[in-house]
């Protein structure tokens, strides 16, 4: 079993934080092997900005993605770019706040107003990744749902971690929602 | 918890490289931030005072590497880490290292260049400049780990080879394996072997800084302690003094490179993969050995008997590993993220042999395995 996770957007939505949780989540409290690694560009706001995850049981040799098994994408331009790279009968799941217009695909297509929905529901812009995360793992099963709250413990400092917990059980009761509309 | 579970760690090739660099004795770091370099820097600072340690962020990268030197001369084990641009402007004194015989780790996280080049994109392009980019005649050990357990267990053996052989050693990353996050088994002290430098065994008084033993290198004794000794990058004879005699010249010029070129057996790291059976041999190191391991299992579902051979010690090279593969291949395969470095001395040494063909790639991406793969299937046709 090899699977590859793509999380796309811009600088400063917290991709590489969230493939940081989900790879931990995999790796340590999940026993899988796991392999995290980032793209991003010398700005330290906007820019493309990926996080690639690899899972697997066995050792993992080669560490990037060769074709993705779910994607996120939270900009319309992440979403052009890497839907290329999705396998046929991936997972997509897009930020519907900016990505208005969904090439043709077959796979499993999930659509939801996560920026819009950390701001009004959560209080802060800053939390849609965690959100994505909970979505993602509610759709894909991907890892437990145990060691990603575990994961989030450890990786998110204690001042603001109320506030992302909130935002990761908000991401697993929007996931329910998306698979019982489909 | 359990014991397995207490030591593993998600980290990334930084972090294990700074916690490799810690259980072999580091205890001084100078350093000044550079992307993709920088959380080594930023590691050390959380961890070395409370170690007793020193973190110096300098002015620059020219004087972070002589604190190092400095440090190291009074007696403590020490590292600098930086990205090409930084790695440039040590040059100079890393040829006083390594004239002067102090043994201290450079790491660098390899980015696209030249000059500012591509701050956040993985290139392998400083491997010329590992082994010549300090001029003159020099000794050069350079390691280059492929994954975050090897970075840890590798940084271990840099600062180990750089106290044995009083040399400054290397430690090639790129963005790709320093930012890359893996699990990591973090070993028990007690099963680590560490180095320490030889101290003189003689009087104070008839202690000569520069008189090698047979191994060719010469006790250190910590600056400061009472040794008295004199330390100049210009040519010297033994008590450490500069020379224009001729024998002096040449003996102390060749005795630097042998320390090294004569201890390759014990330098030299490198690992074999489906060699035994292969026609066709791909040679890569760092990160895009990671691509060529998974190039081989695909070819062989093709029934193309293709194998790796992986170079973790880059400098001094595998003259003899590579002579023999030539022998018994018909094709090698170097892909590097650059415009062909390895490759010609895989050529060199491959001694006309084999066919020895080059794969680059300088664009800020990864190799991948498909790319490798069509390469060995459009030269096999």
């Amino acid at each position: 079993m090899r699977k590859e996770i793509c999380l796309s957007g811009s600088g400063g939505q917290g991709l590489i934080l969230a493939g940081i949780i989900l790879a931990e989540a995999a790796g340590i409290h999940d026993g899988f092997e796991v392999v995290q690694t980032q793209s991003y560009g010398p700005e330290a706001r906007g820019g493309a900005s990926r996080s690639e995850v690899v899972i697997s049981d066995e050792k993992i040799d080669y560490p990037k993605i060769i074709k993705s098994d779910i994607l996120l994408a939270l900009t319309q331009k992440a979403c052009y770019k890497y839907i290329e790279n999705l396998k046929e009968d991936g997972i997509l799941l897009v930020d519907s706040t900016d990505v208005t217009k969904i090439p043709p695909f077959k796979g499993r297509v999930y659509q939801h107003p996560i920026t819009e929905d950390a701001i009004k529901v959560l209080g802060n812009q800053l939390v849609a990744n965690i959100i994505s995360l909970g979505i993602l793992v509610q759709i894909s099963e991907i890892v437990s749902k145990e060691a990603l709250k575990q994961a989030l413990q450890t990786r998110i400092p204690e001042r603001i971690r109320d506030l992302n917990k909130k935002a990761l059980e908000y991401g697993f009761q929007i996931g329910e929602n998306l698979i019982n509309i489909t | 918890m359990s014991e397995k579970k207490r030591l593993e760690k998600i980290l990334q090739g930084n972090e294990a490289c700074v916690e490799g660099a810690i259980l072999a004795g580091v205890r001084f770091f100078a350093g000044y931030p550079i992307t993709p370099a920088s959380e080594i820097a930023e590691g050390m600072a959380q961890r070395l005072p409370a170690l007793g340690g020193v973190f110096m962020q300098m002015e620059d990268e020219i004087a972070s590497m002589a604190a190092t030197i400095g440090a190291s001369l009074a007696g403590a084990k020490a590292m600098t880490a930086s990205s090409g641009p930084g790695i440039c402007l040590k040059q100079e004194n890393i040829g006083f290292a390594a004239i002067c015989e102090v043994p201290c780790v450079i790491v660098n996280s390899q980015r696209g260049g030249p000059s500012t080049g591509l701050p956040t994109k993985p290139a392998q392009a400083d491997v010329m400049q590992a082994r010549w980019g300090t001029h003159g005649d020099h000794p050069m050990i350079v390691l280059s780990p492929s994954d975050v357990t090897e970075v840890l267990n590798i940084t271990i053996k840099a600062i180990n080879f750089s106290e044995k052989y009083r040399t400054p050693v290397m430690l090639m990353l790129d963005e790709v394996i320093s930012h890359m996050r893996e699990k990591v088994i973090i070993p028990p002290k007690e099963e680590i072997e560490i180095i320490d430098r030889k101290k003189p065994t003689v009087v104070k008084e008839d202690f000569l800084p520069y008189k090698a033993d047979d191994d060719l290198v010469p006790p250190m004794a910590n600056f400061g302690s009472g040794y008295r000794y004199h330390v100049t990058g210009l040519v010297h004879n033994e008590k450490g003094y500069p020379t224009s005699n001729n024998k002096e010249i040449d003996y102390l010029i060749r005795r630097l490179t042998n320390k090294v070129e004569l201890n390759k057996k014990d330098i030299i790291l490198e690992e074999k993969y489906l060699l035994d059976d292969a026609r066709v041999a791909i040679v890569a190191y760092g990160s895009v050995a990671r691509a060529a391991e998974r190039t081989v299992k695909l070819a062989r579902e093709k029934g193309i008997k293709v194998g790796l051979l992986k170079l973790i010690t880059l400098w001094p090279f595998s003259d003899d590993t590579i002579s023999q593969l030539a022998s018994q291949v018909d094709l090698i395969v170097v892909p590097e993220m650059n415009l062909g470095q390895m490759v010609r001395e895989v050529q060199r040494a491959a001694e006309g042999k084999c066919r020895v063909i080059s794969y680059s790639r300088v664009d800020g991406e990864l190799i991948n395995p498909l790319e490798i793969l069509a390469k060995i299937e459009e030269e096999g046709k």
